[in-house]
């Protein structure tokens, strides 16, 4: 039953479900849209009597003097080298644990190994760095100690170092965020249709042959969507972490673009500048996330959209 | 289809041991060095169980002021957060999942592109300090408020999972669309709601950027701000000494004592916490990842 003025019937009916999406709506509309009005900065020489609106424009000189400066390579080059490695060795893990996880046949062992991988998901970026600097410390550290005492290797800089900085960082990730990331694994993996294995066993195959034909590509689709999305994200890496373990003897690879930016912004004051580095970040960070989803579009049938 | 524990079990037991012994060992590491006398920490001598057992870390932190402050600004930013964040996405999520909404889609489409779009951090914070925000509990927890990853996982679960036929039941019964909502739908709904309830709370319990950018009072600061000052400051500590070595030794000694009692304290609530909602992850985690 089509009406002509379906718009004014739907608002008639419908006025209290839009009444309670309102109130977010609004929010949505002043935090996230009502920043994008100062993106403008990015294109303006920021004086602070002027205001935003008042400043003059000076079109693309930020983002001219970002690409010709040295720190763009470098902190670009940083950024990219700490997603590529995260990606490339902390992606594996969760899934590789799940295929195993399924493998346990003790109820009451499962939950406690549930239970405990998903500890470190729940403790702060700020207490993780502080274990790192107590642990890996290159005289009281308990790892040095004992890799002296039983290896007999020289004490390491392991947070004082730019050789380190980026291994320190994946391992840490990877002890963190293991146990959680694999949840959604082992919830499909639980999906895995009995029957397939049992037709498996009556063919012969072991264990071993059975979680490589017939679990790992059940849990494919699913990794190829989180693969890409992870992707999606390459230029980001987040602030908190980065921003603890930087120090000055391995600054030159810790730099990412989000601790350029706050503090080339907030530490030192150069708003314009800031906001301009910040904006390239987030249009390629939405260009990749276009061209990753149309990507997943093809391969698999999944997008986000 | 029971079968007999063979070479291949032997091996998964105890690479799952090893991983869990993986995860443990940093963690009661720092909970034995906690109470043990820090000279024996720092040479290795502190390995599977405390040595020369001391309180004095405790003593020091029930005496530092400022990690109580921390700890009940952190309580009343986590908990404000937690309840307007649900306040406003929970309603929303369920009146966008009504399937015969004409401005579904467009809404939807103005809530997503904040999910991948921003203005970044100098305009965010030039709107807190033109709102008057700067510097208060505001600027912690109206900004994010709205999460619209949590939001879509709630919406989801309404539309997948509260059967329609309840909800048009209860608008014969003489409840309208919000009555319906409070009566039947989020009663129905206690698993979602735990998880998104979980998922705020960590977020604001464990982050610190936003303080770090809004707050600048010391009073203000929630747990996470202090313990970075704590945590963080022995390197300062050691290049403004200038006097009496023993006063240094005494002092280094507590406030190594102390790092491990603070890293400790923090965590303590967000531990507790999680194990009661944890047989509900996988169905947020699930939700999550279907798309929106």
């Amino acid at each position: 039953m089509k009406q002509k003025s379906g718009f004014r019937t739907d608002l008639r009916k419908n006025y209290q479900f839009y009444l309670m999406i309102l109130p977010a709506l609004l929010m949505v509309l002043l935090f996230c849209y009502g920043p994008m009005y100062g993106l403008q900065l990015a294109f303006k020489n920021y004086r602070v009597l002027d205001g935003i609106a008042g400043s003059p424009w000076v079109g693309l000189k930020h983002f001219q003097r970002f690409f010709n400066s040295h720190s763009f390579a470098q902190v670009i080059g940083n950024t990219l080298r700490i997603s590529l490695f995260a990606i490339l060795f902390g992606f594996p893990p969760p899934i590789i644990f799940a295929l195993l996880f399924n493998e346990l046949r003790h109820r009451h062992f499962q939950k406690v190994v549930q239970t405990v991988t998903y500890i470190p998901h729940f403790i702060s970026m700020t207490v993780l760095v502080a274990m790192l600097f107590t642990f890996c410390n290159q005289t009281t550290g308990i790892v040095n100690i004992l890799l002296g005492k039983f290896f007999g290797i020289a004490p390491i800089p392991l947070m004082q170092s730019d050789k380190w900085f980026v291994f320190m960082f994946i391992i840490s990730g990877i002890w963190q965020d293991m146990g959680y990331g694999s949840i959604l694994y082992i919830a499909t993996l639980s999906t895995v249709d009995p029957g397939l294995h049992e037709a498996a066993i009556i063919d012969g195959a072991n264990r071993g042959q059975r979680i490589w034909h017939i679990n790992l590509p059940c849990l494919m689709p699913t990794i190829v969507i989180m693969l890409i999305m992870r992707t999606g994200s390459v230029i980001t890496v987040g602030f908190e972490k980065v921003y603890l373990m930087q120090n000055t003897m391995n600054i030159s690879v810790s730099e990412v673009l989000s601790t350029y930016v706050y503090k080339l912004g907030l530490v030192n004051s150069r708003y314009d500048f800031s906001t301009a580095v910040n904006l390239f970040t987030s249009v390629v960070n939405c260009v990749m996330l276009v061209l990753v989803n149309w990507f997943a579009g093809r391969v698999s049938e999944n997008s986000l959209w | 289809m029971k079968q007999k524990f063979n070479a291949f079990d032997v091996l998964l037991y105890t690479l799952m041991i090893l991983i869990l012994l993986a995860v443990i060992y940093p963690l009661w590491f720092i909970i034995i060095a906690s109470v043990s006398e820090p000279s024996l920490t720092n040479t290795g001598q502190v390995l599977l169980l405390p040595k020369g057992f001391t309180v004095a870390g405790y003593a020091m932190a029930l005496k530092e002021q400022s990690i109580w402050t921390g700890y009940l600004n952190s309580i009343v930013y986590t908990a404000l957060y937690t309840c307007i964040g649900l306040v406003l996405i929970l309603p929303a999520a369920y009146g966008l999942s009504q399937r015969d909404l004409k401005l579904k889609k467009p809404l939807m489409g103005i809530f997503m592109v904040t999910m991948f779009f921003g203005g970044g951090l100098i305009p965010t914070y030039l709107l807190i300090k033109g709102l008057g925000m700067l510097n208060t509990l505001w600027a912690l927890v109206l900004p994010g408020s709205v999460s619209v990853y949590n939001m879509i996982v709630a919406r989801t679960f309404f539309a997948t999972t509260i059967p329609y036929e309840i909800q048009e039941a209860a608008k014969i019964d003489g409840c309208n669309d919000y009555t319906t909502f409070l009566r039947i739908v989020l009663p129905l709904s206690k698993a979602i709601v735990a998880v998104l309830a979980l998922w705020y709370a960590v977020g604001m319990w464990n982050s610190y950027f936003n303080a770090l950018v809004y707050i600048s009072s010391e009073s203000k600061y929630p747990l996470q701000l202090v313990l970075r000052e704590i945590l963080f400051r022995n390197e300062q500590l050691a290049s403004s000494f200038d006097g009496d070595p023993k006063s240094y030794e005494e002092l280094y000694r507590t406030s190594q004592l102390l790092r491990y009692v603070v890293m400790i304290v923090a965590s303590v609530p967000m531990l507790m916490a999680y194990p009661f909602v944890q047989k509900f992850f996988v169905k947020g985690v699930m939700i999550g990842s279907v798309k929106g």
